[in-house]
C-alpha cells in the first residue's frame, strides 16, 4: 500500500512494536494507526455492517470513518485519528462493534 | 500556549472557545489571546496545522523541497499560537455547540468535548468554527474498494508519517490539490502511471471571463508552475469523461473513457480527487444558516461581513466559510477573533475596524483568483451524479446511485431528509460527509431542480460519534443534580 519515503535527512528513531490481528508488525513513533497499517502494506482493516465488504483507510482526516478498527478491544475506533502505541493490539472491525468487546469493556 | 491534555483541566469558561486548529483556527486562537480574551483551542489531531498545514511542526518529511515552500509557511503559523497564552487542546473532539445561559451570567455557549474517553460540557462567550473543508465526494464505479483513496489522503500520509503510495499509481480528477499532489508524490519517489484529468473542456472557456482577475492572483505563479512541472514529467490524460476501478478485493485497473474511446490502465492505488468543499457538518449542527453557493458549487454558511454567522456568537473561519485557500484562511481567523474580542467587551469598535483595515486588504488580494479556479474546476456532471446505477453514493449504508434515483422518481421524494428515512443514506458513521453533496445532485438531477431547492441534509448534534459511557459520566452541576434528586 504505502511505503516510507527515501530521505536521507530524515531522525531515525526506535520503531514501535504493535499486532494488527495477532501478526507482529513495526511503524515510526508518531504515526497514527491508520497510517502505520498502510505503511505494513495492510489495505483491508475493516468489513462493513451491511454487505461485509472489504474496506480500508480513505480520506485519513477523520471525515469518512472508513478506518475503523478494534484497538485493544474496544472497536469503532478511527484509526487516523489515534496515535500509535507501543503494544498496541489492532483488529479488523467486522461489522459494527461487537457485543463481546462491549462487554470486556465495561466488566460485564 | 498552555498544553491541556485532560478534560478535567479544562476552565469552566472561556471567552473564545476556537474549534479546528488549521490556520484560521490557530490566527483566530492567537489574535484573541494576545487582546486578553480567555481562549480554547480544540482539535481532533494529535498536533496543530490542520489538513494544509498537516504536522508542519511534527513532519518527518525532511526534503523541504518534496512538500514545497507553501506547506512551511505553516510554521510561523503554528509558532505565533505558541507564543500566546490560549489553551490548545490536541486530539479532543468538539461533539455539541449549543446556546445556554452562562453560569457566569448572560447568553453563551455550552461547548461539549471529549478527549480519551472523558467527556465534557464547557461554556463559552463567543465560538469560531473553524473546522475547513473536506474533499468533495467523487463517486465513480469501485471507488469503495481498498487501495482507492483520495489525493489528500495520500497527502496527508505523506506530511504527517512520510510514506508514498507503493506500486504503480494513478491519480485522477481535476483541480489545482491534484496537480500538487502529483508534483509532491513525483518528488517524493513514487511511481505514478497517469493523471487523468477529468476537467470539462468547455470550463476554459466559461472562466475566460475570469482570467483578468487570476492574472493578478498569488496562485497563477505558482498553479502554473506545479502544474508545468508535473506534465513535463508526468503522462497527463485530459478529456477524461468516465472512470471505474476494477478488482476482487482491491484495486487492480481502472478502465478511462474518453468520449468513445476506452483504456484500462492497471493500477495497484487509485487516488482521486475533485475539489474542496466546506464541511458543513458542525456549523450546520449548530444551527447556522447555509446558503447555497452557485460559484463554488457547494454548500456554505450565511455570513456577515465579520464571518458572523446566522446564530449570534458564532463564526465562521477559513476555509470552513467558504472556499479561499490556507493564506486567506488565516487572515480570515484574524478577522473573525476582532470581532469576537469587540463582543466580549475586550475592545471598541474603532479598535476593531481599525486593527481589521489593513487584514482585510490582504485578504481581498489572497481571493484574487478564485473565481477562475471555481469555473475552471468545476467538476463535470457525470462525477458529481453517478448515471451508472451500481455506483455506490452512501459508503456507510451502502446506498447506490439506481437506488436514489428510483426512490426519487417512484415516490416522489423532494430532498435529502425524506430520503433517509426510505433508503437510511447518510445515517452511517460518517453522518452524510461522504454521500451529502451527492445525494442533493442525484435528487436535483431526478426532479429537474436546482440543488439549492432540493436542500441538503438536517444535521444535528453530536456531530462526531461520543459513547453512552461519556455521557452518562458527564460531570454534574449542582443544579443538575437538584433538579433530578429531592
Amino acid at each position: 500500500m504505502f511505503r516510507p519515503m527515501r530521505d536521507p535527512g530524515a531522525p531515525a528513531a526506535a520503531p514501535l512494536r504493535f499486532t494488527f490481528d495477532g501478526a507482529p508488525m513495526t511503524a515510526r513513533a508518531g504515526d497514527t494507526v491508520a497510517a502505520a497499517l498502510l505503511a505494513n502494506g495492510v489495505s483491508v482493516n475493516r468489513h462493513t455492517p451491511v454487505s461485509g465488504a472489504p474496506r480500508g483507510a480513505y480520506c485519513m482526516m477523520g471525515v469518512c470513518f472508513e478506518c475503523l478498527v478494534v484497538i485493544d478491544g474496544v472497536g469503532n475506533r478511527q484509526g487516523c485519528l489515534v496515535p500509535l502505541e507501543e503494544g498496541m493490539r489492532i483488529e479488523t472491525q467486522r461489522g459494527p462493534r461487537q457485543a463481546e468487546a462491549l462487554s470486556q469493556e465495561i466488566g460485564a | 500556549m498552555n498544553r491541556v491534555t485532560d478534560v478535567s483541566a479544562l476552565k469552566e469558561q472561556y471567552d473564545l472557545v476556537v474549534v479546528g486548529a488549521g490556520p484560521a483556527g490557530l490566527s483566530a486562537a492567537a489574535t484573541a489571546a494576545e487582546l486578553g480574551l480567555s481562549v480554547l483551542l480544540a482539535d481532533e489531531n494529535p498536533a496543530p496545522g490542520g489538513q494544509i498545514y498537516r504536522a508542519v511542526t511534527t513532519t518527518p518529511v525532511q526534503r523541504r523541497e518534496v512538500l514545497g515552500e507553501d506547506y512551511w509557511r505553516g510554521q510561523p503559523i503554528v509558532q505565533r499560537f505558541e507564543r500566546s497564552a490560549a489553551d490548545y487542546a490536541a486530539r479532543t473532539t468538539v461533539w455539541t455547540v449549543g446556546r445556554t445561559e452562562l453560569m457566569s451570567g448572560g447568553e453563551g455557549f455550552e461547548v461539549g468535548v471529549s478527549a480519551d474517553g472523558q467527556a465534557r460540557l464547557i461554556d463559552a462567550r463567543h465560538v469560531i468554527l473553524a473546522t475547513g473543508a473536506l474533499e468533495r465526494p467523487m463517486p465513480i464505479p469501485g471507488w469503495t474498494l481498498p487501495g482507492v483513496m483520495t489525493a489528500g489522503a495520500a497527502q496527508i500520509a505523506l506530511k504527517s508519517a512520510g510514506i508514498v503510495p507503493d506500486g504503480r499509481v494513478v491519480l485522477a480528477g481535476c483541480g489545482p490539490l491534484l496537480y500538487l499532489l502529483a508534483s509532491q508524490l513525483q518528488s517524493a519517489g513514487a511511481n505514478i502511471v497517469a493523471v487523468l484529468d477529468t476537467t470539462e473542456r468547455g470550463n476554459a472557456l466559461a472562466a475566460a471571463g475570469a482570467l483578468p482577475d487570476f492574472l493578478l492572483s498569488p496562485y497563477l505563479a505558482k498553479g502554473l508552475k506545479l502544474m508545468l512541472a508535473a506534465r513535463r514529467k508526468l503522462r497527463f490524460v485530459g478529456g477524461v469523461t468516465g472512470l471505474r476501478a476494477e478488482g476482487e478485493g482491491r484495486v487492480k485497473q481502472v478502465v478511462v473513457e474518453r468520449g468513445s474511446a476506452r483504456e484500462t490502465i492497471a493500477c495497484d492505488m487509485l487516488l482521486l480527487h475533485q475539489g474542496v468543499i466546506p464541511n458543513v457538518n458542525m456549523t450546520s449542527a449548530v444551527g447556522c444558516e447555509q446558503v447555497w453557493d452557485e460559484q463554488g458549487h457547494c454548500w456554505a454558511p450565511k455570513l456577515d461581513a465579520w464571518f458572523g454567522a446566522s446564530v449570534p456568537g458564532i463564526s465562521i473561519a477559513g476555509d470552513g466559510a467558504g472556499i479561499g485557500g490556507a493564506e486567506s484562511a488565516a487572515l480570515r481567523g484574524e478577522v473573525a477573533a476582532l470581532e469576537a474580542a469587540r463582543r466580549v467587551g475586550r475592545i471598541d469598535e474603532a479598535d476593531r475596524d481599525r486593527r481589521a483595515a489593513s487584514v482585510r486588504a490582504t485578504l481581498a488580494r489572497a481571493m484574487r483568483g478564485r473565481r477562475f479556479l471555481d469555473v475552471l474546476y468545476r467538476p463535470a456532471k457525470a462525477f458529481l451524479a453517478p448515471k451508472d446505477a451500481a455506483t455506490v453514493v452512501c459508503r456507510c449504508e451502502e446506498v447506490t446511485a439506481g437506488q436514489l434515483r428510483e426512490t426519487t422518481r417512484k415516490l416522489g421524494v423532494q430532498g435529502p431528509n425524506q430520503m433517509k428515512t426510505f433508503l437510511r443514506c447518510g445515517m452511517g458513521p460518517c453522518q452524510g460527509r461522504l454521500c451529502g453533496p451527492t445525494v442533493t445532485e442525484i435528487i436535483a438531477e431526478e426532479r429537474g431542480v436546482a440543488p439549492a431547492e432540493v436542500g441538503y441534509y438536517r444535521l444535528r448534534p453530536p456531530v462526531k460519534p461520543v459513547t453512552l459511557g461519556e455521557l452518562a459520566n458527564l460531570p454534574k452541576t449542582e443544579a443538575a443534580v437538584k433538579a433530578v434528586c429531592r
